[in-house]
């Protein structure tokens, strides 16, 4: 009891003391020896695992890329940036970027607009909406493949839906994937069929999670359903739009497996994507460092729009 | 412009019946209030009056022109909503403006209509900053701009100061009642507290168990209510209501249990009733050599008067609303009476109009 008084000083200078300590470590955030052990102990598994599949192949890939090499991928001579001079040169790459942009580009518009479309008519208080709501989000569960064939069944130019249908209605048949301008289309109403499942379904959420009172305020107020949608639905749900834009032109940019199963890139190049053409210059022609220089420019491509995508979500959450 | 319930009837799917018989005549520049206990349907009412809700029989005209089928925009109206539903992407000017552009109106004209509501409500320096910018009480203030603007001469405000606190509520509600009637505006107004039905009402519609209640004055509505429910309803504290019975010796004696004796100048009309009396129109006394008739719970001293928490002999809890400070311990014996503005009601709840005069024999 005595000694309290006395002890009193003592824990003034050991809290002076942990206070020095906090203000410094918050100054320089340093961890002492157990805190890194502990550390890595928990950052190990990740990092290696990333390390294996995601950054040797990255460094390799750049490593490559400045190099000849032989038929089974061996860096041969050091050529510095010739490959990537080589391609930007080259026409046949540059309708390849083309191609890819055309593609990329019309399935992100499609996509919106009628994921858009659909979202706004599923939100719609109306009987037996439940059933379209599964409906339009069903193509989430279709895997790539499955969609390709079922595509091609209906393309088929003699025994294909459309040109069933086109024959019936006594219009010429459409040549899908024979014709170097339909074939795109074709390759795009494909992909944005897959598509739409996702962007339905991200975009019937953010509808839905707009307060049905503003709507009623401006219905009471006088706004067309046209106006409301322009004017509510629209900005409201932006930072959504621009997500899920950003995420199809990204996926878009990526597609392999469409275009090896329906076109192989044909007919005459029309639809030779960049990492279809990838694909055929490392393992068809063995040309792995002219690949290489390819993925890393698809790479720089990819990574401009997601940079994109961080700068406006940043900015642009409007509220 | 008037409004007129006839009738007015709502059905939903799962439960029939959420309102029922509801008849009202709302006249031009009146300040109508709706209230009712959370549920009883007054929001529901509201938005059948805005055609939000659509109803299910009856009529409701505006002015003489039937519009159970007409849309929102085409009955020249405009409401304030719980929430007051403020597009959170556009400033205060582009909200105000907003039903403005909607209608397509000449911008010389949105502009001036705008720049004057805003104004009035004087928000004039904060016209560029968005909502999530604003206190509470400003955004309420943009939600009045937006009605104000619109020119409409009918308002529908939907518990619109429910989201303030206590003391901006006050300020606030005599904001919108001084715009009210400035504006002339016909103004049906749904709160579930009775402060601000009392305060700001010409006239109160009580709604509960999915029926009007009572349609009346204020004034109206406190002195004279029809049953037992609208009494409770208004006044804090609450009005005591206790069960009596007719004595069976003197048909003009009604007795609380034996704890208050009643003397009516006519016969009680009926065996049992109930019997409401106002907590301000009661007396206590220290039970000092009279029999005592209650035994104090707790007291409460509130600065001007003091609420004096008793329980009766018979088990009854009463409260008594006293002037100024009044001493008395827990426990302690006392003796209640009270000589005026006593109300009666039959068993159902029901008001049982007396012809004379009753007081208590203390």
């Amino acid at each position: 009891m005595l000694k309290s008084p006395a002890s009193n000083p003592t824990a003034g200078v050991h809290s002076a003391d942990t206070q020095a300590k906090i203000e410094a470590s918050e100054k320089t955030f340093s961890l002492n020896a157990k805190d890194k052990y502990y550390a890595w102990l928990f950052l190990g598994p990740s990092l290696l695992i990333l390390g294996v599949f995601i950054f040797y192949p990255m460094f390799r890939t750049l490593y490559l890329s400045l190099f000849l090499t032989n038929t089974v991928g061996k860096p041969t001579v050091f050529v510095g940036l010739q490959n990537y001079v080589n391609l930007l040169t080259s026409a046949d790459y540059l309708n390849s970027l083309l191609v890819t942009m055309v593609y990329v580009l019309g399935v992100t518009a499609a996509t919106i607009v009628l994921g858009l479309l659909l979202a706004n008519l599923a939100s719609k208080q109306l009987a037996g909406i439940g059933i379209f709501r599964t409906l339009f989000s069903a193509t989430m569960g279709v895997s790539v493949s499955v969609a390709a064939i079922f595509w091609l069944f209906i393309f088929n130019p003699s025994t294909g839906f459309l040109a069933l249908m086109s024959t019936w209605l006594h219009l010429p048949v459409i040549p899908w994937l024979t014709n170097s301008t339909w074939a795109m289309i074709a390759v795009i109403i494909t992909t944005v069929w897959m598509n739409l499942g996702f962007t339905f379904l991200i975009l019937f959420g953010a509808i839905q999670s707009v307060p049905r009172t503003l709507y009623e305020a401006a219905s009471i107020e006088g706004a067309s359903s046209r106006f409301q949608f322009f004017h509510i639905t629209i900005p409201s749900i932006s930072p959504t739009l621009f997500f899920v834009s950003i995420v199809t032109l990204i996926e878009g940019f990526k597609s392999f497996g469409l275009i090896d199963l329906m076109t192989k890139g044909g007919p005459t190049n029309a639809t030779n994507m960049l990492v279809y053409r990838i694909y055929k210059d490392a393992f068809y022609s063995g040309n792995f460092s002219q690949a290489s220089a390819e993925s890393l420019i698809l790479t720089v491509i990819i990574a401009l729009f997601t940079l994109l995508q961080f700068k406006v979500l940043e900015k642009r959450v409007n509220y | 412009m008037s409004i007129t319930l006839n009738d007015v009837r709502k059905d939903y799917d799962s439960q029939t019946a959420v309102l029922k018989n509801v008849s009202a005549k709302i006249e031009t520049g009146e300040f109508f209030v709706i209230v009712g206990p959370s549920g009883c349907g007054k929001s529901t009412l509201l938005r059948m009056i805005a055609g939000l809700t659509p109803i299910t029989a009856g009529e409701i005209k505006i002015d003489d022109t039937v519009v159970n089928d007409l849309p929102p925009k085409a009955r020249k109206l405009t409401m304030v909503f719980q929430n007051y539903a403020l597009f959170p992407f556009l400033s205060v000017w582009d909200n105000v403006a907003f039903g403005l552009k909607a209608r397509k109106l000449a911008t010389d004209d949105i502009n001036a209509r705008v720049k004057e509501a805003l104004k009035m409500v004087n928000l004039t320096k904060l016209a560029k900053r968005k909502p999530r910018e604003l206190s509470g009480g400003q955004r309420q203030r943009v939600a009045l701009a937006r009605a104000v603007a619109s020119d409409a001469k009918i308002c529908l405000m939907d518990e619109p100061l429910s989201n303030l606190d206590a003391q901006l509520r006050i300020k606030m509600r005599q904001e919108i009642y001084a715009l009210q009637r400035k504006l002339g505006l016909t103004l049906i107004y749904v709160t579930h507290d009775q402060v601000e039905a009392m305060t700001m009402a010409d006239h109160i519609m009580v709604l509960n168990d999915r029926h009007v209640q009572q349609i009346g004055t204020p004034s109206d509505i406190y002195q004279n209510p029809r049953n037992a429910f609208v009494a409770k309803f208004f006044g804090t504290p609450q009005i005591n209501i206790l069960p009596a019975k007719r004595s069976e010796e003197n048909s003009h004696i009604v007795n609380v249990s034996s704890d208050l004796q009643i003397v009516l100048d006519e016969e009680a009309p009926s065996a049992n009733l109930q019997i409401g009396i106002r907590p301000d129109d009661m007396q206590v006394k220290r039970a000092d050599g009279v029999e005592s008739n209650a035994v104090v719970k707790n007291t409460e001293f509130l600065g001007d008067e003091t609420i004096v928490y008793a329980t009766l002999n018979s088990g009854s809890d009463i409260h008594v609303v006293l002037p100024g400070k009044a001493d008395f311990r827990s426990y302690e014996p006392i003796r209640v009476t009270a000589n005026a503005n006593l109300m009666f009601f039959d068993p159902d709840g029901k008001r049982i109009d007396l012809s004379k005069e009753a007081y208590v024999h203390a």
